[in-house]
């Protein structure tokens, strides 16, 4: 999004606010998003009255109602799709998804794929708590194989999405990572998504205290953090644990994790670049292997000509090479003939 | 032009079919001879019948494809039930279509394609033209193929174009022997095929070749003349269904200041509403071909919220996808038309074939109490302004409205009088900008419209969705007391616009012994045979409905008026089902289901058969 409309009267996260009471249960980690959208909002120069937020249903997506903003809380996995009309029909608005894993990755996989490979401009904030909150804890696309839920008293079956490799193979043009507990880094991430022109993909990492807590600790817990979490940052190096003392080196097209203590030293560690599809995509296969660290931040970002800005222009490219057509001359298009 | 040795003698009206393989072109040959007939000034009706299969195999019965049409110096209301003239350019078009040709009508043959090979194909044991198969018609043996070689013999083409171009030789031989001037489609060609000399060339000869072997061979004793149809007076063109529903959308647009969305995927047969808009990006039209028939739905929701005239266009089968959301439609009150154009169900069904089998799921086919509004268009042209109508229901009463068509009336044509563009009414929608009271779900305006707040207005921020919401300030709620009221609200806002829209007058008197019923593509028929009844003094009485969710409001007295009342349908009694739900009336069926349009011949019968009893 690049919207040039700025803000006369400097808004702040109360405006985002709606008067309606937020019911997700005490602790769970949509409250932390919501406050970080809230936060960002105002600093982003759009006018209040063109952010849009579309979602479909689950726990997530009752997001809507507590923004003060124009929303549509539409069904179960169709908010990629509406979304995508209302920016079509109105390319000035800020189009923001907010969905589930579920919502997004099951009943709405279709829609998420065809978005991102059309690169409509909005941005899509995919919560993803691996399991189905609303719905009371069945597992869920993106649920570990095994995963002992309500529907799964024997493990599940089911092998999991991985959401970035997902988008990229999707065509998708901005796909990053966030963690509900790490605020600043998540609306760093909310920052850059709405800076892209075209389909913004952030896959939110998301705590369900009740179904499915925990799952993230690992990422969270001030005790693994450091050594689980790799941030990605555009030509920096791949840098991670406790005083940044591992990093990353390429070795073919795996990743190998090295000590930063003498054998190796920083010029030995990969630099990221957040422009290379192929780095993008071994980076995403690290999200479920054990020894490696999970990245966040973005792992890829590349410009192209958005859908709706397309449509716009070939319509403008009607109009100037036929001029702009009429009724009459609709009407009258083929052999006529008169009737005296 | 006509041989002096020739009769010419006058009709009232004509029907015939082109008939061939899928490869040999009969879809344009009708169509060039439709346009002709039009602009010679006949009133007519076409029907192009179709395989499923876009390339079945050459020569056999599941390839042959037909275009019929009816033309008249009368009033006509349908493409015809027997055939007066059928061109059968192979064994298997003569297999599938004869039995439609009336005693003593003139069939058209290329024998060309009457190999031992073809008849095979159209499981004929021995060649029908040399058996007395054909005793009781008057047949017209051609070798088309090899006489558009001969007329082309300069040119040195290849076969297979000199066989494709014996349909034109086929046309010119039925302009001749209809009086026709073959003017407008050597025009046609000349432009059609601008890019490609050779093909030019091989048409107009094959066209020239048919016409002068008519004229000079003497084929025939007879030929005919059908005088003029008297028209009201205006400036017309032909018009077929789908290319109707574009036009009308296009018209609700511009007359009511918005810009029009669609959002579909591709269905037969309405995939060609998608084409024509999408050819007309000068008029501002978005068209999106979105992945699914959900995403076609719920895409045109998104731009209905933002503001624009939305639509989307499916058959029954995309409806059943579409069904949860539009419900959501409902549920967020939001100016959208769905357009089912039928095709035979269930199921993937019978695709290229009529049926009028979507009524139920048209008016009750949602989860919960959904109610929409429901119209249905009854002929090519009627579909311009029945799109019309859909549009300013679901702007007046920011409604979701389903317009239903048909494959038949989708896909034939007729006339259409060009209106004057400013006859045509404005439309007024329900936009606010005004922040002072507002209220997302403020019912209080005179049709319990909603006031429609888009996206990008300051002040009016607000949320909408699927949940149920507290009338007025619209914010989830789940009271019971307010449930209820809603759901009757929701049904109310459908029920109302029986005040407004214009009472039904019966064709025919307004009371008698029988009352027919019809809605949707079988009009013409129906009409037809009321019309022929009437030339017997009897009293029948025709209702067609255009709206039938909510029913215009005098419908039931015009039905208490009669002694019975018969509703044709091709289905198994859906209209029939409502009616007497409705309006507690017996109603006698009459249900056919043949994937074809309804026969004036089969009405005529009905009636008579009732009447008799
Ligand atoms: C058509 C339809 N099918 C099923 C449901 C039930 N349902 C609601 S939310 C949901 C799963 C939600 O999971 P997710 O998207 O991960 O959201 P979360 O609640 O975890 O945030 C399901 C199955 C529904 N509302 N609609
Ligand atoms: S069920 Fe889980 S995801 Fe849903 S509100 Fe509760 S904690 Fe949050
Ligand atoms: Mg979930």
């Amino acid at each position: 999004m690049t919207e040039t409309i700025t803000q006369p009267i400097k808004m702040t996260r109360k405006d985002f606010v709606s008067d309606q009471e937020v019911r997700w249960c005490p602790g769970c980690g949509d409250y932390a998003i919501l406050a970080q959208v809230q936060k960002v909002m105002p600093e982003l120069g759009v006018a209040k009255e063109n952010f849009l937020i579309v979602s479909g249903i689950g726990c997530s997506s009752r997001f809507p109602y507590y923004m003060d903003t124009y929303g549509f809380h539409s069904i179960h996995g169709r908010a990629p799709a509406l979304a995508s009309g209302a920016k079509i029909a109105n390319p000035e608005l800020s189009v923001w998804v907010v969905t589930g894993d579920g919502d997004a990755m099951s009943i709405g996989g279709n829609h998420l794929i065809h978005t991102l490979r059309r690169n409509i401009d909005m941005n899509i904030l995919m919560f993803n708590n691996r399991i189905y909150g609303l719905t009371k804890g069945q597992y869920s696309p993106t649920s570990e194989l095994g995963k002992v839920t309500k529907s799964s008293p024997m493990g599940s079956l089911d092998y999991p999405f991985n959401p970035p490799a997902l988008a990229l193979g999707a065509g998708g043009t901005f796909i990053a990572r966030a963690i509900d507990r790490d605020q600043k880094h998540s609306m760093e991430m909310i920052k850059r998504a709405h800076g892209h022109k075209g389909t913004s993909f952030i896959e939110y990492y998301q705590n369900c205290l009740i179904f499915n807590d925990g799952t993230f600790s690992d990422l969270t817990d001030k005790t693994t953090k450091d050594e689980s979490v790799l941030k990605l940052e555009h030509g920096k190096p791949m840098v991670f644990g406790v005083k940044n003392s591992k990093g990353l080196r390429l070795v073919g097209s795996q990743f190998e994790v090295i000590e930063l203590n003498g054998a190796f030293n920083i010029d030995d560690v990969f630099v990221h670049n957040e422009n290379d599809k192929n780095l993008a995509m071994i980076l995403s296969e690290l999200t479920y292997v054990d020894h490696l660290p999970t990245p966040v931040g973005i792992f890829y970002v590349k410009d192209e000509p958005t859908y709706e800005d397309m449509v716009h222009s070939q319509i403008q490219e009607a109009v100037s090479n036929k001029g702009r057509g009429s009724l009459e001359q609709l009407f009258k298009s083929s052999n006529t003939w008169t009737v005296e | 032009m006509t041989n002096s040795k020739t009769n010419v003698t006058e009709l009232t009206e004509v029907t015939i079919r082109f008939a061939g393989d899928s490869g040999d072109g009969m879809q344009l040959t009708g169509t060039q001879f439709s346009d002709n007939t039009a602009i010679f000034g006949n009133d007519l009706a076409t029907f192009p019948d179709y395989p499923s299969e876009i390339r079945a195999p050459a020569g056999s019965l599941a390839g042959v494809s037909s275009f019929q049409i009816q033309f008249s110096k009368l009033d006509i209301h349908t493409p015809g039930d027997d055939l007066n003239v059928l061109v059968a350019m192979n064994p298997a078009a003569l297999k599938v279509h004869l039995g439609d040709v009336k005693d003593n009508g003139t069939v058209i043959i290329n024998e060309a394609n009457f190999t031992k090979k073809n008849l095979n194909l159209a499981g004929y044991d021995c060649n029908p033209l040399e058996t007395d198969l054909l005793k009781n018609f008057q047949t017209v043996k051609v070798d088309m193929t090899k006489l558009v070689g001969t007329a082309t013999e300069d040119l040195k083409l290849a076969p297979k174009l000199i066989a494709r171009s014996a349909n034109m030789f086929a046309l010119g031989l039925v302009y001749w022997l209809y009086g026709r001037k073959i003017d407008n489609t050597v025009d046609f060609i000349q432009k059609k095929f601008a890019k490609k000399p050779e093909i030019v060339e091989a048409n107009l000869r094959a066209l020239k070749a048919g016409y002068n072997y008519g004229n000079t061979l003497e084929l025939v004793k007879t030929t005919y003349h059908i005088p003029k149809a008297k028209f009201e007076p205006g400036c017309y063109r032909n018009m077929m269904g789908n290319q109707a529903l574009a036009y009308g959308f296009m018209t609700a647009a511009e007359k009511s200041g918005l810009e029009l969305f669609y959002g579909g995927y591709p269905i037969t047969p309405a995939s060609d509403v998608l084409h024509y808009l999408s050819g007309y990006k000068n008029m501002g039209v978005k068209t999106f071909q979105a992945e699914d028939e959900i995403a076609g739905v719920v895409s045109a929701i998104g731009a209905a919220y933002a503001g624009d005239l939305a639509i989307t266009a499916t058959s029954g089968p995309g409806v059943a996808l579409k069904s949860e959301a539009i419900g959501l439609a409902v549920m967020a009150e939001l100016p959208l038309v769905i357009i089912n154009v039928q095709r035979g169900g269930p199921s993937t069904g019978l695709p290229t074939k009529t049926e009028q089998s979507d009524l139920y799921q048209a008016v009750w086919g949602r989860n919960g109490e959904a109610p929409c509004v429901v119209i249905s268009a009854s002929t090519p042209a009627d579909c311009f302004y029945t799109a019309i109508e859909a549009a300013r229901i679901a702007l007046k009463f920011m409604i979701p409205v389903i317009l239903l068509s048909d494959g038949y009336i989708a896909n034939g044509s007729e006339p259409w009088r060009i209106p004057d563009v400013d006859s045509l009414p404005e439309f007024e929608n329900h936009k606010t900008s005004d922040p002072d009271g507002y209220e997302p779900f403020d019912h209080s305006s005179e049709f319990l419209a909603r006031p429609w707040a888009t996206p990008g207005t300051p002040g009016l921020e607000h949320r909408i969705g699927g949940l149920e919401k507290w009338d007025g300030a619209g914010h989830v709620s789940y009271d019971p007391e307010n449930h209820d009221h809603m759901l009757r609200l929701r049904q109310k806002k459908v029920d109302i616009i029986a005040e407004e829209i214009p009472d039904e007058v019966p064709y025919g008197e307004a009371s008698g012994n029988l009352l027919i019923i019809s809605w949707g593509g079988t009009m013409g028929s129906v009409r037809s045979a009321v019309e022929h009844i009437h030339l017997e003094n009897k009293k029948v009485s025709h209702v067609h409905l255009r709206h039938l969710n909510p029913f215009p409001k005098n419908l039931g007295d015009i039905i208490k008026r009669f002694d019975k009342v018969l509703v044709p349908e091709l289905n198994l009694g859906q209209l029939a089902t409502m009616l007497r739900a409705k309006y507690l009336v017996p109603t006698i069926q009459m249900n056919i289901n043949h994937g074809k349009p309804l026969k004036t011949s089969d009405v005529l019968n009905k009636i008579n058969e009732i009447l008799g009893e």
